[in-house]
């Protein structure tokens, strides 16, 4: 395996290029810095690294429409024109991004203190169906924002319950938590379903769904526009995890934990009291999501509504090596795919997952060029 | 690494009927950065005889065993089987080559079948002919005396039970050599006598046999020969009529003595470091006992005085590692108390120990130490997260971080190219040094160093013993956990010996420790 999982963080001190191997002494002997030549090789690297996998991945992309008798050009200027260039479809897709940050917020969190946190589908759509159950009963008794910050509160709450017992089943008896949080998530989306149905449906609809809240009511919109303000958390929240993860004594010791759990028992970490809390900060940012989701874009929960937005947001913060700065671009991306793919996907036929089609191509193609850059220097040493 | 091998001598020219090595190894060299793990080591399997490699950790048994199972390449030398210069360049040459290898971790797929397992590796497009396989696996089985079950799933076998097949699935492809890489090591000491049966039974049909140990029973139980390393040389070899005549005792005697150096006992090895009153002990352990299911520490006492160390001996795996991690924290204690300067630390945590000057410097260094990934600035202060001035309210303070690195990095003399690069990029000798400021600098009163130069070269060695030495000097209680009697007895006031997860003597450093702590550590005192 390449080692894309390896946070970008922890290598941000390695020099562009050149062999890191080489033995100190011999470096430390000539007094070289490294070259000037090199700094330039670097950047004609860094920069194949990356837009040759986005454009091998486009490619690969407009073959595959060809093969499925689309043309491709016309279906990438839908995705641009509708997701990019056109007013309404530039604040969807600012709006789809506040709740994906916030899902690759969690993700990041857990991601860097080595807890694959897999179950971010049930505790994001169980947290959903509590705000959405929460916020209409809220409304006729508080000011709006007093409901909002609850709704957003218990949707922490919730998601952060939700991930409790993996996290402590992980922290005390070891279990891997891969398997745990996948269970869970399939146990938090039929429970989400099921209490839609019997517990929280409005009772003026034939439709299973929850109370609706109304559109006055939701989280304020910026400037005018469509786009909702869960743009804002969501920036904020990954860049204050980012800052946190880097920067902070608490987010050293979860990757400490993360990079190597012996050494962190060896250093007198409590390994699972740290595992439990990167878990329950994972699960409430997910939750956040769920919250933010409900009382910016839809109001109300439907029953059988699961986007599946934590899967996808997976292979995105992958893609950012778990960096805070990069995944915003990556969801950025990934929104403009997606809000642009819907309505490419309606006029080209093409289905509507086809967005996900080309993140895994872009995936596997960063994989492969991973892997020839590394045979590539150690080819050259 | 791909260098070419010298052109090899063409065989000797000798007639077939004459007896000779199946293997012979001439001169064989192997580096690793930072170590030499083989320096020039000549050695020659027979047919039919079982040869013991006998070594402490690093002393290269695993080297060799890797050089003849084609994982790795010699550096210089050559490597010949049945008189050919062979380049064993892979695991399917070395078996092409008759050399089978049963390692000390079971290679076998639990969750198959053994029959299924003996059928790995064959054509993927042909049906595996299982009728036809456990035949011939009990035909070989037959002829070893063992029996096996082909339907059985692995994972439902016992250790010694899979050693058996892979032996036999050895077999069953052809080998005429059989590499056994530590193999009792996890066995019970009635699996390990059943092995050393089965290891007779091999050589009476003419296989010959490879069997890497450090148990000097079971060494002089099973082989014909001995050849013993020490830090990558061979040190010597009893041959098969040598071995015969010696006797039990006498070979254990000239095996202790191969392995921790020379019985020179009239030569002033290390005079007690220095005459001292007895000052009141700074560190006390008074009845550690901890569980383990390998290897349970019980009723262990030790008092260690300011400016004194007190080196713990002992065969590799006896507890040693148990009661280091026991004291520093990492480990739950059963019974037992633990002092410092009269503070109680049994119930304190690792930083809390940390906190009272209580200090371990682990041989694990790359497995726990370090991060390999991190880089060497973060790495100095891995037992130091959170604390004050590096970090100030939880937030990371750079400076202070690089600033404390640099003076580090310059006072214990750590070769880096730069304090942020990762500390795997490191020479070994050079992560240790890192660890040695970590654990080193502080208020530390009491420092465990466990087998502080192990797998360093000779520099980074001396350089290391010296840190040992100094800390003692400074009036610090150090315990000292190694197996290399030469280090113990050149550092140490009071050496004890630890088998079994107890401490089964306690030896001042005098001319005599020598001779005593080899019949402690054999076991004939005991």
């Amino acid at each position: 395996m390449t080692d894309i999982r390896r946070p970008d963080h922890e290598r941000r001190h390695e020099p562009p290029s050149g062999p890191t191997t080489t033995p100190a002494s011999e470096d430390q002997a000539a007094g070289n810095p490294p070259g000037r030549r090199g700094t330039g090789r670097a950047w004609t690297r860094l920069a194949l690294m990356t837009l040759g996998p986005v454009m091998g991945a486009l490619l690969l992309s407009g073959l595959l429409l060809l093969a499925l008798g689309v043309d491709p050009i016309a279906y990438y200027g839908f995705v641009l024109e509708r997701g990019l260039i056109n007013a309404y479809g530039l604040q969807a897709t600012f709006t789809r991004m506040g709740t994906l940050l916030l899902i690759a917020a969690g993700l990041i969190v857990a991601f860097r203190a080595g807890l694959w946190n897999l179950g971010g589908d049930g505790q994001f759509l169980l947290s959903a169906v509590a705000v959405a159950a929460l916020a209409p009963l809220l409304t006729p008794h508080l000011p709006i924002a007093l409901v909002l910050l609850a709704g957003l509160l218990a949707g922490a709450a919730v998601g952060a319950a939700w991930s409790m017992l993996p996290a402590l089943l992980k922290a005390y008896q070891g279990i891997n938590e891969v398997i745990t949080t996948l269970m869970t998530s399939f146990l938090g989306i039929s429970l989400a379903n099921v209490l839609v149905k019997l517990a929280f449906h409005d009772p003026a609809t034939t439709v299973p769904q929850t109370r609706t809240l109304a559109v006055a009511d939701r989280l304020p919109r910026l400037f005018g526009t469509t786009v909702s303000s869960g743009l804002l958390l969501g920036l904020g929240a990954i860049i204050v995890v980012h800052l946190v993860m880097t920067r902070t004594a608490f987010g050293l010791k979860l990757r400490v934990v993360g990079a190597n759990p012996r050494a962190a028992i060896h250093a007198g970490l409590p390994v699972p009291m740290l595992t439990v809390a990167a878990f329950a900060i994972s699960a409430a940012l997910t939750g956040l999501a769920g919250a933010v989701e409900i009382l910016g874009v839809q109001g109300n929960v439907r029953a059988d509504w699961n986007p599946a937005y934590s899967l996808t947001v997976i292979p995105l913060v992958f893609l950012a090596r778990f960096n805070g700065f990069a995944a915003i671009g990556f969801v950025f991306l990934f929104s403009v795919l997606s809000i642009g793919g819907e309505s490419a996907a309606r006029r080209t036929g093409v289905p509507n997952f086809f967005t996900l089609v080309v993140v895994a191509i872009l995936l596997v193609m960063l994989g492969i060029a991973e892997y020839l850059d590394k045979r590539h220097r150690t080819a050259r040493r | 690494m791909n260098q070419p091998r010298a052109a090899s001598p063409p065989p000797p020219a000798s007639p077939l009927s004459e007896p000779r090595p199946v293997i012979s190894l001439d001169s064989v060299t192997r580096r690793f950065p930072g170590a030499l793990a083989l320096d020039r080591v000549t050695f020659d399997l027979w047919p039919g005889e079982v040869h013991v490699l006998l070594g402490e950790n690093g002393a290269g048994k695993s080297t060799l065993v890797a050089l003849l199972s084609g994982l790795h390449q010699p550096d210089a030398g050559s490597i010949r089987v049945d008189g050919r210069a062979v380049r064993i360049d892979t695991p399917a040459r070395a078996l092409d080559l008759g050399i089978g290898t049963v390692f000390q971790h079971s290679m076998l797929v639990p969750s198959l079948s053994v029959v299924d397992n003996m059928a790995l590796g064959g054509a993927w497009w042909a049906r595996p002919d299982r009728a036809g396989l456990a035949r011939r696996m009990a035909l070989v089985g037959a002829e070893i005396g063992i029996t096996i079950d082909p339907a059985a799933k692995v994972g439902a076998l016992s250790l010694g039970e899979r050693q058996q097949v892979e032996i036999v699935r050895a077999l069953l492809r052809g080998s005429r050599v059989i590499l056994l890489d530590e193999a009792t090591a996890m066995l019970t000491p009635q699996g390990a006598g059943k092995l050393g049966e089965l290891v007779g039974r091999l050589a009476k049909r003419g296989i010959a046999v490879v069997f890497i140990t450090h148990k000097l029973d079971e060494a002089l139980a099973i082989g014909h020969r001995i050849t013993v390393l020490r830090l990558g040389r061979k040190v010597g070899e009893i041959a098969p009529d040598r071995l015969a005549s010696l006797g039990p005792a006498a070979a254990t005697t000239e095996i202790v003595r191969l392995m921790f150096g020379s019985d020179d006992l009239t030569a002033p090895t290390a005079a007690p470091r220095r005459d001292r009153m007895a000052p009141p002990p700074l560190l006390v352990i008074e009845g550690l006992a901890v569980d383990d299911p390998v290897v349970p520490l019980a009723g262990i006492d030790l008092a260690v005085a300011p400016g004194e160390i007190v080196g713990i001996a002992g065969m590799d795996g006896n507890g040693q590692k148990q009661f280091a991690e026991a004291v520093a924290g990492q480990r739950r204690l059963a019974a037992g108390r633990i002092t410092l300067g009269g503070t109680s630390l049994e119930r304190l945590d690792v930083g809390g120990r940390r906190r009272q000057g209580l200090r371990y410097v682990t041989d694990d260094r790359l497995g726990e130490g370090t991060i390999g990934s991190f880089p060497l600035s973060l790495n100095l202060l891995l037992k130091d997260v959170g604390e004050p001035p590096f970090w100030q309210g939880g937030l990371e303070r750079p400076e202070a971080i690089a600033a404390h690195a640099r003076r580090l990095v310059e006072a214990y003399d750590v070769r880096t190219p730069g304090i942020s690069a990762p500390i795997d990029t490191l020479s070994g000798g050079n992560v240790q040094k890192a660890l040695l400021a970590r654990e080193l600098s502080g208020a530390a009163r009491a420092v465990i160093f466990a087998k502080p130069t192990n797998g360093l070269d000779l520099q980074s060695a001396r350089a290391a013993r010296q840190h040992v030495r100094e800390t003692a000097n400074q009036g610090r209680a150090v315990i000292l956990l190694s197996t290399d009697l030469d280090e113990l007895l050149e550092l140490s006031d009071r050496i004890a010996v630890m088998s079994r997860g107890r401490i089964v003597g306690m030896v001042a450093n005098d001319e005599a420790a020598r001779s005593r702590l080899g019949a402690l550590m054999s076991g004939v005192a005991a």
